[in-house]
């Protein structure tokens, strides 16, 4: 208690310095809330686009089905599966069958991926209605990068050519009767969303899937050799690329934080060997070496609490500001290949702000104590004196 | 009369470079409760160095030094503190004030160490400070103070425990006669009422016309120990 009125009054005596470590400190604290804020903000968005958009609750997949490998399509599919019959009738599973393909956007030939879905599909936000029957016509579904890319808006026709069951070569048209925006690239990009029958029939498979997405509420049952996928599994790229942002932004703020306290280990340093004669008079008084070494990391941590303080005072608006509006993007993060939104909203939990000021106070407390662990090994006469180099 | 510090044989010596250097040499001394006794001799005989011992901020190279019964050679760090804390008081030559605090707080500090209740504290630190007659600067910074009010805020700050041993290193060196008059007699009259025994190391002229025995040292030796009785007796 004497030690922290005491630090209290040291350091706000202290003056410029004083001001200085504090502003930097109580800025590192800011920015780290803000920068963990943002991730978590897009982790959040991310998971939610990514689950609304593709993964559902699950997928049950093919045995041969491997997302990756673009070679694993030709094979993978086969008639639904016995076991989840029922589920797929009473809606809680979407089959999907998908198979490599050509388009020729004017003239130009590029490979897509040709995705049937269920027009009726009521568990993920694709707008499949509009793959609803047009009268003779193939609908077709793409998405806003799809459509960038091969410069193709709504009504537009776009001649496709596969290779069905058998290997044989056939084309259509297809009419693009939507273009959705979403922030998932790995369902937009390349790819061109069929009526879920319309597709079986171009490839000679009826009644076959690749994989099938599960609506919340689905219990996975054996449906060997169909395997199910969690939705840990599915995300687990997308948690590895936000692990590794964090790690960047981690470096970058941490470097933000070793400055601070660089500021404040050299005020320590400082102070200890100006106030020597202060610190041999403590000793005079009465107190062990070792509550003088307290005075002075008290002294420091009370850095930490003052720009936690002082961070809260302008952290607080300029967050909560931020968590309304949200924070654009940069354009270049927009092909990163997992979902982000061009705005991000901040999320700033408790356990991150909690966090945070715990880092932000121990970190401060350790680096005031180590040039003040010092002290215990001085010789008071000498500290009297003001001869301790 | 009551014996309250012993030194027997005490020598010290500090390493300095390769060898040493001898401040103090077969020491023998008594000091009875209520003594006002000086440590006189031309600077570096040694003087700061006995008092330090006296007061164990320091310790004996040989020989025993016993403050109050306890011996200074064998105390911890936490057994030294407790006894400067509780019986023993210091006044430096630069006044030593903690500079934040203002001249309550500076006085409060030792009390606060003993953990003394709030009340019996305030009570406390008004009698100090109405001792060396600053009541009406109990809000002042020590910047704000003249060399004399300084010097008399730190006899406060080492009195209001109320030590049965005050230890004065040159505390007029740095004050004008008439400042050092003035607290000379500050502390005569606290030795008189309070029975404090006082130590002083000096070389001034001033202070030593109060002291009733005068230890003249040279060289880290006793020279010559004279009682003198300019104000009563020795240890009334
Ligand atoms: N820590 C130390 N290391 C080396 N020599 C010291 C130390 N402290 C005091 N001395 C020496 O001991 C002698 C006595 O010093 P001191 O007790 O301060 O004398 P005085 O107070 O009488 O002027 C001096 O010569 C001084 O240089
Ligand atoms: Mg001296």
């Amino acid at each position: 208690m004497l030690a922290i009125k005491l630090a209290f009054k040291n350091i706000l005596g202290a003056g410029f310095r004083t001001i200085l470590n504090i502003s930097v400190l109580s800025f590192a604290f800011v920015v780290i809330i803000f920068y963990n804020g943002v991730l978590e903000g897009w982790n959040q968005q991310a998971r939610r686009d990514t689950i609304e958009w593709e993964i559902g609750q699950g997928q049950l997949w093919h045995p041969d089905y491997d997302p990756l490998d673009f070679f694993s399509y030709q094979d993978a599919h086969a008639p639904l599966p016995e076991a989840v019959q029922a589920e797929v009738a009473a809606g809680q599973l979407t089959p999907i069958l998908l198979t490599q393909a050509s388009a020729f956007p004017q003239g130009r030939m590029q490979g897509v991926i040709l995705k049937g879905i269920d027009p009726k599909q009521p568990i993920l936000k694709i707008p499949t209605a509009l793959l609803a029957d047009q009268d003779g016509q193939t609908p077709a579904l793409i998405g806003k990068r799809m459509a960038h890319a091969i410069k193709a808006k709504e009504g537009d026709q776009l001649l496709v050519r596969w290779r069905d069951k058998n290997g044989t070569f056939d084309a259509l048209e297809v009419t693009i009767s939507g273009i959705f925006d979403s922030n998932v690239p790995t369902i937009d990009a390349g790819q061109i969303w069929l009526p879920l029958e319309r597709l079986q029939q171009m490839l000679s498979m009826p009644g076959e899937a690749t994989y099938l997405v599960a609506r919340e509420g689905f219990v996975p049952a054996n449906a060997a050799p169909w395997v199910f996928k969690g939705q840990d599994f599915l995300l687990a790229d997308l948690d590895t690329i936000i692990q590794s942002k964090k790690g960047a932004s981690g470096i970058m703020y941490g470097l933000l934080l070793i400055i601070a306290l660089l500021a404040i280990f050299d005020t320590q340093v400082l102070s200890i060997f100006r106030r020597q004669k202060e610190i041999g008079t403590y000793i005079a008084l009465g107190m062990t070496r070792w509550q003088v070494v307290g005075i002075f990391t008290v002294e420091g941590a009370t850095y930490s609490i003052l720009a936690i303080l002082l961070g809260a005072l302008y952290g607080t608006p300029l967050l909560w500001y931020l968590a309304k509006v949200g924070w654009a993007m940069p354009s270049a993060s927009q092909d990163m290949g997992i979902s982000i939104a061009e705005k991000i909203y901040p999320v700033f939990g408790f356990g991150l702000i909690l966090g945070t000021i715990l880092l932000v106070v121990l970190s401060a407390t350790v680096v005031s104590f180590l040039p003040a662990r010092k002290i215990a090994k001085i010789n008071p006469t000498d500290a009297l004196k003001g001869k301790i180099q | 009369m009551e014996s309250i510090i012993q030194i027997d044989q005490l020598t010290k010596r500090f390493p300095v470079g390769a060898g040493e250097f001898t401040a103090l040499k077969d020491i023998r001394l008594e000091f009875q409760k209520g003594e006002f006794t000086g440590f006189v001799g031309p600077s570096g005989s040694g003087k700061t160095t006995l008092l330090n011992i006296i007061g164990s901020l320091d310790t004996p190279t040989e020989g025993e030094v016993t403050v109050l019964g306890q011996s200074i050679a064998h105390l911890t760090h936490k057994q030294s503190a407790k006894l400067r804390n509780q019986h023993l008081g210091f006044i430096f030559q630069t006044y030593n004030l903690f500079p934040v605090y203002t001249v309550y707080e500076n006085v409060e500090f030792a009390l606060l160490l003993q953990h003394m209740p709030a009340a019996e504290r305030h009570k406390a630190v008004l009698d100090a400070l109405e001792w060396v007659g600053l009541t009406d600067k109990i809000k002042s910074r020590p910047d704000q103070l003249s060399g004399g009010e300084g010097q008399r805020v730190a006899i406060a700050r080492a009195m209001v425990k109320r030590p049965a041993i005050m230890l004065a290193d040159e505390p007029t060196a740095n004050l004008d006669s008439k400042n050092s008059h003035h607290i000379l007699q500050t502390m005569v009259r606290l030795n008189q009422e309070l029975k404090t025994t006082f130590l002083f190391a000096t070389h001034d002229e001033k202070v030593m016309g109060y002291l009733r025995r005068i230890i003249s040292l040279e060289d880290g030796r006793v020279v010559k120990d004279e009682a003198l009785a300019p104000q009563g007796q020795a240890g009334a």
